[in-house]
């Protein structure tokens, strides 16, 4: 043939060539037209050849070549395979079975708990979204300065201010809604007497808040003497029987029909607990003052619903200057121009997280992103120990893996088992934490005070539960996966294999993070607990055991009261009886305008002024610092205080009994009083907070009354004598009784929530780092099994061998105490800044949180260090 | 032995593959009746009757070493079977009988 290099053919028909003919044809196919190529050139010269090239490549163009050869052997099936990779997976998951456990349970539990956060956020974000017109309706709000600095947003409004938007602005609004604040009233249907919260709101409520009704229409609240119940209060009142139309009386003195029946308001929204509504008209009707009451009176609420057109922020910047502009030139209301208050609009979407009173305090939102972090967090190092953990017991799999490359494994094939492995055991964790879930959800919501739900039927739910399985499987797998099935193997079977190349430092790096968290969040727990120890320990200025707090709900209980008091004495189970305007844990009156000898003492966020009955000092055991307390002995004592320590201190006298102060709060006739006594502060609102300077005196102005059960007496022996005189004498009312110390006990319930979430998390964040420290320690105990075994030969002991394999956990945990204690100290000074009654930060509970820490890593590591300390050194030594 | 089962083209490839025999893959068979016939030939043309012929057995085929030419590529050497000796034979002596049984002077008039 031809010596010379015959020019190349043109290239590209080659490329249609290539990818057009059978794979198992291509070789002749394309030599022929290439020879053919190279004689026609010799022959005709290039281009003709050329020309002609194309002629034959098209000739191929037919089926018989582009079809492919049939394989001549059938496709091989690979379940057998996939039946050996099964098997062997479950038998390595057997073979070490705790540690398995550990492994997928760690998982699993990292995965619950993000799950479980994940519902929780979910939660919090989807708060409200019950109503459809979600996006378009807003709480009227009230924002200023207060005296002290801080800003304020303020949902209680004064009347005008609903007449002014509804006279003005009403064109910018769907709805303009006037509500009065939820309160208990007492419902009567026939003989059925219920107490139920509930709220008279204008009709357009049921519309605006898209209520799924079960009977009767939106249209209900038309007539001013209807009312609406909830499925839950027309159950408890009518039975199975129809309420619709029948007759329901509100405290004594309102009359309204059923005019319609709906669905409980769900958990997660403002309105929840609102067990009926009632027209606005029904409660002013018997109310006449409402509608009287001018700008510095602030006790509604106001809910709009905006026209499609209108944004909140635009019809905000509006209305802002409603208040000031009437109040600007009114001389007496200059203190509350001075707050500069602003009228705004709260979007539903921000009621929640945003709708705090001090807008400043971002508490809740911070609360949300702190948790989901924590859950991310959570997340993130059960995988890094799965993964971890996964890995060191991979070392043992390597024989394995040098056996099947010898047999004939490709590494395509054993990268596929090592991942279907992984998939399969983070499949299984999947599972366990689902049913995880399942269990914890009750009590989750039990402590975190919410009802959620799991989402069994949320496809988001699912896709995101499978992405991360395939997630977790991969980065889990792919060690074993790509670096064992990388190795030679001959080397592996002969043993050469080093396997000291493996990184130890991220896991130690991870170790110590892990650590960090963990005494932090212990540190964490140990002080929430603490401040709530300390607060519950406060002196809290009267006696609250044996306390019984009666709300007078109706009108039926004027007048009755010195009957009342001497019945229940007759008893003989009550030790005394006394009213009150508050209850022990409230303060619902609250005044300035206190004046000495020309000069006001000025009260820097309001005072309480608690009108009381003469006994009222002996029923809850008021300490008195000096002075006396009233006496029915004297008359005069209708123009005397007993005030608090508090109050005491701002008059700055060295003894103030005698001392004499007017009191004008410009709304009531300015009287003068003299000051009887000075008692202990009581703690009536936050036991976190100062007392409330407050004034007591006598004034026929009550809402409770306070019984003191005789102390020789049980509660339960006692409760039924006293339920039968109310019932005797009250009979319209039902018997609602409260304990003062379980209402006082309440106040410690967010705090005792934030503990109880504490230590939940401080203790899976333990856990699962015991389990990063576990599968380290085995790793390491693994790799110096013959540095162990030939350290024994020669004469180390026990002891000096756990010492040995100990040091370095105990010496990481070290380095994560010294990071965790400033980082807990800034985080919980910083909590504890918000409490004004607070614990100390003392060293001991670093040093205790530290020791702890240490304590349980000892314990995980000596596990893996005696065991190995405690091998046979033949048996150790001898692996080849 | 049915008719249809070689067709014109076959029968001349089949026998450039006995005359090329033992060196006769698709190039050469190609470039001979291009020779012979003084028509283009297509190297696909013949390789698909030569892949015809081999799946009814009267071809078989090995592979042979690889030429610069053919860009190192091996070829595909066909020789002809017992089978397909006897199919042209057949084919042969039909042709002749009917050949033998032409008048003379018909011949003579054709050319």
């Amino acid at each position: 043939m031809n010596p010379n290099q015959p020019p190349p053919p043109p290239k590209w028909p080659n490329r249609l060539l290539n990818r057009l003919i059978a794979p198992h044809l291509r070789e002749e196919v394309l030599g022929d037209i290439h020879e053919r190529y190279a004689l026609r050139v010799q022959r005709l010269g290039e281009r003709a050849a050329r020309r002609t090239y194309w002629r034959e490549v098209l000739a191929y163009v037919r089926p018989g070549f582009i079809r492919c050869k049939p394989n001549q052997y059938p496709n091989p099936s690979h379940t057998d395979m996939l039946r050996n990779y099964l098997k062997i997976a479950w038998r390595n998951l057997t073979k070490s079975k705790a540690f398995s456990a550990i492994n997928i349970g760690g998982l699993a539990v990292g995965m619950a708990v993000a799950m479980l956060i994940g519902l929780w956020i979910h939660d919090e974000l989807s708060f409200n979204k019950y109503h459809q017109n979600y996006g378009r309706i807003a709480q009227v709000r009230e924002r200023g300065i207060r005296e002290d600095g801080r800003r304020y947003s303020n949902t209680s409004l004064p009347y005008p201010l609903a007449t002014e938007l509804k006279t003005s602005y009403q064109r910018f609004f769907k709805h303009i809604l006037i509500a009065n604040d939820p309160d208990e009233h007492i419902l009567t249907a026939d003989q059925t007497k219920l107490t139920e919260t509930g709220r008279f709101i204008e009709a357009g409520a049921p519309e605006m808040l898209t209520l799924t009704m079960l009977k009767g229409t939106w249209a209900g609240l038309q007539d001013p003497h209807s009312i609406l119940l909830s499925a839950s209060t027309a159950q408890a009142l009518f039975g199975n029987a129809d309420p619709m139309g029948k007759h329901v009386k509100i405290n004594t003195d309102m009359d309204a029909r059923v005019t319609g029946v709906y669905e409980d308001f769900p958990h997660n929204t403002e309105f929840n607990g609102i067990k009926f509504l009632a027209p606005f008209e029904l409660w002013t009707s018997v109310n006449p003052w409402v509608k009287e009451q001018q700008w510095n009176n602030w006790f509604l609420s106001i809910y709009v619903q905006m026209q499609p057109n209108v944004d909140f922020a635009q019809v905000s910047a509006i209305i802002k200057d409603i208040e000031l502009n009437k109040i600007r030139h009114i001389e007496d209301r200059q203190e509350q121009v001075a707050r500069q208050p602003q009228i705004a609009l709260l979007p539903m979407s921000r009621w929640h997280l945003y709708g705090n009173y001090y807008e400043d305090d971002k508490g809740p939102v911070q609360m949300v992103w702190l948790i989901g972090l924590i859950g991310a967090f959570v997340l993130l190092l059960a995988c890094i120990n799965f993964m971890n953990l996964s890995t060191a017991r991979s070392m043992k799999r390597a024989k394995e893996v040098g056996i099947r490359k010898a047999v004939g494994s490709l590494r395509g094939q054993l990268v596929g088992q090592f991942l279907s492995e992984s998939f399969l055991v983070v499949s299984v964790a999947f599972l366990v934490a689902i049913l995880l879930i399942h269990l914890s959800l009750p009590w989750f919501n039990n402590i975190a005070a919410k009802q959620l739900t799991f989402r069994w039927t949320n496809p988001y739910f699912w896709m995101a539960g499978l992405g991360f399985i395939l997630l977790t499987g991969f980065v889990a797998g792919s060690y074993p996966a790509f670096y064992l099935s990388s190795f030679q193997p001959v080397k592996v079977l002969k043993g050469t294999l080093n396997s000291r190349r493996l990184a130890v430092t991220p896991r130690k790096l991870l170790i110590v993070l892990q650590f960090t968290v963990s005494v932090t969040l212990i540190t964490g727990t140990f002080v929430v607990y603490r401040q709530i120890q300390y607060a519950k320990n406060r002196p809290i200025g009267y006696d609250k055991a044996g306390l019984l707090l009666i709300e007078q709900k109706t009108a039926d209980f004027k007048g009755k009261h010195a009957l009342l008091r001497s019945e229940l004495k007759n008893t003989g189970v009550v030790f005394e009886v006394a009213e009150s305007r508050s209850s022990t844990t409230g303060i619902t009156m609250w005044n300035g305008g206190f004046w000495r000898k020309g000069t006001e003492i000025t009260c820097p966020n309001g005072c309480g002024t608690l009108p009381v009955s003469t006994e009222y000092g002996q029923t809850v055991g008021w300490q008195f610092v000096a002075g006396r307390d009233f006496n029915r002995a004297f008359s005069s004592d209708s123009a005397g205080f007993v005030i608090n320590e508090s109050f005491a201190k701002l008059l700055g006298l060295t003894n103030p009994v005698g001392a004499v102060v007017t009191w004008n709060p410009r709304w009531r006739k300015a009287k003068t009083y003299t000051i009887l006594g000075v008692v202990n502060d009581m703690v009536a609102l936050s036991p976190y907070e100062s007392a409330i300077p407050t004034v007591f005196f006598l004034e026929d102005n009550y809402n409770w009354i306070n019984i003191k059960l005789n102390p020789q007496v049980s509660a339960a022996e006692a409760l039924p004598k006293i339920e039968a005189v109310f019932k005797r004498l009250i009979p319209t009312a039902p018997f609602d009784y409260k304990f003062a110390d379980q209402e006082y006990g309440a106040k410690f319930a967010a705090e005792e929530r934030i503990g109880k979430l504490a230590s939940v998390f401080a203790f899976l964040a333990i856990v699962i780092s015991c389990l990063g420290l576990f599968g380290l320690a085995s790793f390491m105990a693994e790799q110096r099994t013959k540095e162990i075994g030939i350290r024994k030969v020669l004469g180390a002991s026990v002891l000096n061998l756990w010492a040995l394999l100990s040091k370095d956990f105990v010496f990481l945990v070290l380095i994560a105490f010294l990071l965790a204690t400033p980082l807990a100290y800034y985080a919980m000074s910083d909590w504890l800044q918000k409490y004004e009654y607070r614990t100390e930060l003392s060293w001991w509970i670093f040093a205790a949180s530290g020791a702890g820490a240490l304590l349980i890593t000892l314990l995980t590591v000596s596990f893996q260090s005696i065991k190995a300390a405690l091998m046979n050194p033949v048996k150790s030594l001898r692996t080849e | 032995m049915r008719r249809s089962d070689l067709g014109e083209f076959e029968e001349v490839v089949l026998l450039a593959v006995a005359v090329l025999s033992p060196r006769a893959y698709s190039v050469v068979i190609a470039e001979e009746l291009e020779r012979e016939t003084g028509q283009t030939v297509s190297t696909g043309a013949v390789h698909a009757a030569l892949q015809r012929l081999e799946q009814k057995g009267y071809l078989r085929s090995e592979l042979g070493e690889a030429t610069p030419e053919r860009g190192g590529r091996r070829k595909r050497l066909f020789t002809v079977t017992a089978l397909g000796g006897r199919v042209l034979s057949e084919v042969r002596s039909v042709r002749n009988r009917l050949w033998d049984r032409i008048i003379p002077q018909t011949i003579l008039k054709w050319s």
